[in-house]
């Protein structure tokens, strides 16, 4: 059957632009703001656990601006740059295998939550790109889209460290998909639900956040981001002492920045999906959701309270999201990397057995609680 | 290739150049590798990228125009190789027993300094290439402490140019005693930083454990010395087997592993820098006042003021500069215990102002060759910590 609430109706306009609004300012976010300052923050960040000033040289008059500059500068060299392509490589797969890597990175966002449902002068806006009720699924999906980016680069390459840099990604990738996948599955029994904005609500009681009723799947989810998000420990496809710099050895220019935003950007997903799973998407501990509109309602009338709501719920979203990626590159500049076989073993022989550990205790508690 | 259950599939070894410019392969070397997806089935070295010719170099200076090329050989230690050559050319000279015993505790104490420099600089660089960048930030920190106590002695931080026939180049500094236990108490924190960043962390203990390892027997017929040699469990050490300069003085112990991998030498390292905090810290307790200087002025130039007072000196302060000081006829081998090993200078002399022959014994050269058997089975990702630990450092090596 078709669906009819997808044809157009009497607040089509209303929707298109609220539709139009959210993209742009997801877009915004993530390729205006995310992936050119978490460059500058990593180097801040690093620099602050190494005992270090960090970047500080790129100047405009001798203003540096805490070494912010650095991103344009860095932008102007990567743009100037020879876009070398190595003899013998496959050209169009070598040209493509960047924007394969980028474009999943980008839209896997579409369906996280950054904020509730709000209504304004009798529309109803709600914060989320695509609400789709296979939410997830739509994530991983999307996610191993990321794969061939990288299998492609690195073949294409006609070089044997990109080579052996692509068939690490593939194999890495694809282990911990599966892992990945069923670390879930628990929180989907919680909640009872794939769509994002149905488990965040359902988060709206701080003591119903994802992290309390599922800390195993929670710490098994992180471990599988970040074999999934390829940065150390699990930096192997790339690994520079060993592979130079993986499957994107032969890279140069922007289209070496593409795929270093796309991992960026997928920190940033990552963090993203973390908080909308575990960490109460867009709530504030103890305080209700229509509590706040309630609240903000009572102070500026109910549409400019709603739109302050949505404001503040926004605003504690995303700092969430940078709390984490905080924390994902404290872990990222802590530790050493695996080799590539005790990734493997990582992957299959710990985290997916307790994995679906996890969804049997889970199961006979919910059935328990029944 | 040996797996009998595999599919009669069509698979081909890879053939992997690995070097002379690769990350990996700091020091310039170059690994020819055949691998089998991940396995290193064979793998050749071959050396000699940063050869520059200096045991040629030595001969065509004189005897004191040679140190400035020994710090060249193990740059991140190089007053151990001054003090090796001196020690050689003292030998030649017969004057070992003639050097002031000041200056025998003061070379002990540079040697020991660098001993931990080198160290440091080894095992950061072997957490950098496995990933973890932020230890290997904190190594370099102690480094850089250690080599500011090189600096305030010598003016140099890397290539000292200390030592000389028969004396050093100049004192101990004022007040170096308290900055020595300044930076070791600083030293010892960075130590137990270390300790809870890598010996206990799992990733760590999975890359190095059960790596590149090599049994007793091998590590002897490969003519291992050193750090490597003491992991795979023998109890051989140049400065308690032939003790020179003060070691017989000090007490010290000597870290002994049992399996020989790379755990094990990382380790060893780890407890050899203790050791040479503690050596340096008894060296400065017993050090004699008294000359620097033989009291020869055919060996060592006198001071400025006596070339300038006496007709004597001034003759050869001028017959040193011009025709270098005069070494008989004879050859001699010494042998020091460098960081990595055993680093040996032999000499030979027809007389006169110039070497005649000098060859380096490179403690790396040797490790170096045994890398393939180290590596052969393992995965490619494990050439790195082995290349590591055995510390090629290019300017010993290749000489």
């Amino acid at each position: 059957m078709f669906d009819y609430t997808y044809l157009p109706s009497p607040n089509l306009i209303p929707s298109l632009v609220e539709m139009m609004l959210k993209i742009m300012f997801i877009f915004t976010m993530n390729m205006g703001v995310f992936a050119p300052v978490l460059g500058w923050v990593e180097r801040k960040q690093s620099a602050l656990m190494q005992d270090r000033i960090g970047a500080n040289r790129a100047d405009i008059f001798g203003f540096t601006l805490f070494g912010l500059l650095h991103i344009a500068s860095d932008a102007l060299k990567l743009l100037v740059k020879e876009d070398f392509i190595p003899r013998g490589a496959d050209k169009p797969l070598h040209y493509l295998a960047p924007f394969i890597a980028v474009v999943p990175a980008l839209v896997a966002f579409a369906v996280i939550p950054f904020g509730g449902k709000y209504m304004l002068w009798g529309h109803e806006a709600n914060l989320v790109i695509a609400d789709l009720n296979v939410g997830m699924l739509y994530i991983f999906a999307v996610a191993s889209l990321a794969t061939y980016g990288a299998v492609i680069g690195g073949w294409a390459s006609n070089n044997s460290w990109s080579l052996l840099g692509g068939l690490r990604v593939g194999a890495q990738m694809l282990s911990y998909e599966v892992a990945m996948g069923l670390t879930l599955v628990g929180i989907f029994m919680v909640y009872g639900s794939l769509q994002l904005t149905t488990i965040g609500m359902a988060q709206e009681n701080f003591f119903r956040w994802g992290i309390f009723l599922q800390p195993l799947g929670f710490i098994l989810f992180i471990a599988c981001a970040l074999a999934e998000n390829k940065r150390t420990p699990f930096d192997i496809p790339e690994a520079e002492s060993e592979l130079i710099a993986g499957y994107f050895t032969e890279y140069s220019g922007l289209k070496f920045a593409m795929f270093w935003m796309a991992e960026f950007l997928e920190m940033v997903t990552i963090a993203a999906v973390l908080v909308a799973l575990f960490f109460g998407g867009w709530h504030i501990p103890f305080i209700t959701h229509q509590g706040l509109i309630d609240a903000m309602g009572h102070l500026f009338g109910p549409n400019f309270g709603a739109i302050a709501a949505m404001l503040i719920h926004a605003a504690v979203f995303w700092i969430k999201v940078v709390a984490w990626i905080v924390i994902l590159m404290l872990i990222r500049w802590s530790l050493p990397r695996f080799r590539f076989d005790q990734v493997m073993r990582l992957g299959w022989k710990i985290v997916l057995p307790l994995a679906l550990m996890n969804i049997v205790l889970t199961g006979l508690i919910i059935l328990a609680v029944r | 290739m040996e797996n009998k259950n595999r599919l009669d599939l069509n698979t081909e070894l890879m053939v992997l150049n690995m070097g002379p410019s690769h990350p990996a392969t700091h020091g310039t070397v170059r690994f020819f590798l055949k691998l089998d997806g991940e396995k290193v089935v064979h793998m050749e070295t071959e050396i000699g990228y940063l050869h520059r010719g200096f045991e040629k170099h030595c001969e065509n200076g004189t005897w004191t125009q040679a140190f400035p090329f020994t710090d060249r050989l193990n740059y991140c230690s190089a007053p151990q190789n001054n003090v090796a050559y001196a020690l050689a050319v003292e030998k030649l000279l017969g004057v070992t027993d003639k050097v002031p015993p000041r200056a025998v505790y003061i070379r002990t104490i540079m040697c020991e300094l660098s001993r931990m420099a080198d160290h440091y600089t080894n095992l950061g660089a072997a957490t950098l290439e496995l990933g973890a960048l932020t230890a290997f930030i904190y190594f370099v920190e102690a480094r850089e402490l250690t080599w500011d106590l090189i600096e305030s002695v010598c003016g140099a931080r890397l290539t000292s140019n200390y030592i000389r026939v028969g004396g050093l180049a100049s004192d101990l500094p004022e007040g170096f005693a308290a900055r020595v236990k300044e930076v070791f108490a600083k030293n010892r924190v960075f130590w137990d930083e270390f300790d809870k960043l890598l010996t206990h962390n799992r990733i760590f203990l999975d890359r190095m454990r059960d790596t590149g390892g090599i049994s007793r027997a091998d590590a002897i017929s490969y003519a291992f010395t050193g750090p490597c040699l003491r992991a795979a469990g023998v109890e051989y050490d140049v400065r308690k087997a032939f003790p020179y300069l003060a070691y017989r003085d000090v007490d010290f112990d000597i870290p002994i592993g049992t399996t020989g991998d790379n755990f094990d030498r990382y380790l060893v390292r780890m407890e050899e820098i203790k050791q040479s905090m503690r050596i340096v810290e008894q060296c400065l307790l017993q050090l004699p006042s008294g000359p620097i200087n033989i009291n020869d002025a055919s060996v060592r130039n006198p001071s400025k003021e006596d070339g300038k007072t006496y007709m004597e000196s001034m003759i050869f302060h001028f017959k040193n500069t011009i025709e270098g000081i005069q070494v008989p006829k004879g050859e001699a081998y010494v042998a020091t215990e460098g960081t990595n090993g055993e680093v040996g200078f032999y000499l030979v002399s027809q007389g006169g102002g110039k070497p005649w022959k000098c060859r380096v014994r490179p403690p790396c050269f040797a490790l170096t060759q045994a890398i393939g058997h180290m590596c052969t089975g393992h995965y490619l990702s494990d050439i790195i910590p082995t290349f590591d630990m055995i510390n090629l450092i290019g300017g010993e090596c290749d000489r």
